[in-house]
């Protein structure tokens, strides 16, 4: 049975605990590293991490992209969509392609 | 150039050969192998965007009625009303095999009470747009874990054909190219011994029979000699 965590800051993450996932309020970088790294080792299998601390947790998204648990997420914050998560996808698609073709 | 460690023997030739017949074939096959690992990974690609877009829009709605929310009523309170969750989300992981590549699947179930709806609170205390808030963050949830599993699968799709690329590219431009160099170095090496083993041959034949001309001649010049004393 896996779980599924939520990392960001508290007004981003809180509606998430009506849904009935684990919210983990985090509210410097240091601390959201440390949280990640730490759900990382239990049975997290889904981690949704908000982008405006995705931004600066650049090494830690790229330490767990090429493993299958946890899932890595970036969401909008509460400041909105910064297009990080966009960006992402174009970068695997560059990744894999070596170019941008779409 | 070939690499002076080169063995210039018929048993490396044997053995190069039998290694670039196995890379050639590897290479056909690798390359096989990169080309659907694209075509299922341009198909996730365009799922994953659609969701992302997706996904990204309800949440900023989400966001936006929470940050209402917020305004009208004290931080305690609300955090009071979303404390304790009414249902409870499972998570079961399975794997989808795609091109050897193993892609997880989720499937998950919510449990909770039986009058269907999510609200984990009573309504006397809380701002109507709390309830706008819970109910489009549960509406955009689905959207969520989808996107989730397909931008994992993209990931690690990504990586693998990067790998895939780099081998075959190392196999197209490195390997085969060099191994092909070392068997042409050793083919011509050998046959240059081959030559240099008939000249030498010619050499010692023109040799033994000049020996034996000469001797034919002293052992006439010997009978003449006789004959005249």
């Amino acid at each position: 049975m896996y779980k599924i965590a939520v990392v960001g800051d508290r007004d981003s993450v809180l509606g998430f605990q009506a849904l009935g996932l684990s919210v983990f309020p985090t509210e410097t970088v240091e601390q959201a590293r440390q949280t990640v790294n730490q759900l990382a080792k239990e049975d997290y299998a889904i981690l949704y991490l908000t982008e405006q601390l995705g931004q600066q947790l650049a090494d830690l998204l790229a330490r767990y992209q090429s493993q299958v648990t946890p899932a890595i997420i970036l969401i909008p914050g509460k400041e909105g969509s910064l297009g990080i998560g966009m960006k992402n996808i174009t970068s695997a698609v560059e990744r894999a392609v070596g170019a941008d073709i779409l | 150039m070939p690499s002076a460690t080169v063995n210039a023997t018929r048993m490396e030739l044997t053995r190069l050969k039998g290694r670039l017949k196995t890379a050639v074939r590897g290479h056909k096959l690798l390359k096989d192998k990169r080309d659907e690992l694209m075509k299922q990974f341009l198909e996730v690609i365009q799922e994953n965007r659609a969701l992302r877009r997706r996904v990204e829009e309800g949440l900023n709605r989400a966001h936006g009625s929470f940050t209402v929310a917020s305004a009208l009523m004290s931080p305690e309170a609300l955090e009071q009303a979303l404390l304790y969750p009414k249902q409870s989300v499972e998570l079961e992981m399975t794997f989808r095999n795609i091109m050897s590549v193993n892609v997880p699947v989720y499937h998950f179930e919510t449990k909770g009470s039986e009058g269907g709806d999510i609200y984990p609170y009573g309504f006397a205390t809380t701002s109507c747009e709390v309830d706008g808030a819970v109910e489009a963050l549960s509406s955009v949830f689905q959207d969520m874990l989808k996107l989730a599993q397909v931008e994992k699968a993209s990931q690690l799709l990504a990586e693998e054909i990067e790998k895939t690329r780099r081998r075959v590219n190392a196999l197209e431009y490195v390997m085969i190219p060099r191994m092909q160099e070392s068997i042409k170095y050793i083919s011509m090496k050998l046959e240059e011994n081959e030559r240099n083993n008939i000249i030498r041959l010619m050499k010692v034949k023109d040799m033994l029979l000049a020996e034996a001309i000469e001797e034919k001649r002293q052992h006439d010049q010997e009978a003449v000699r006789q004959a005249a004393t």
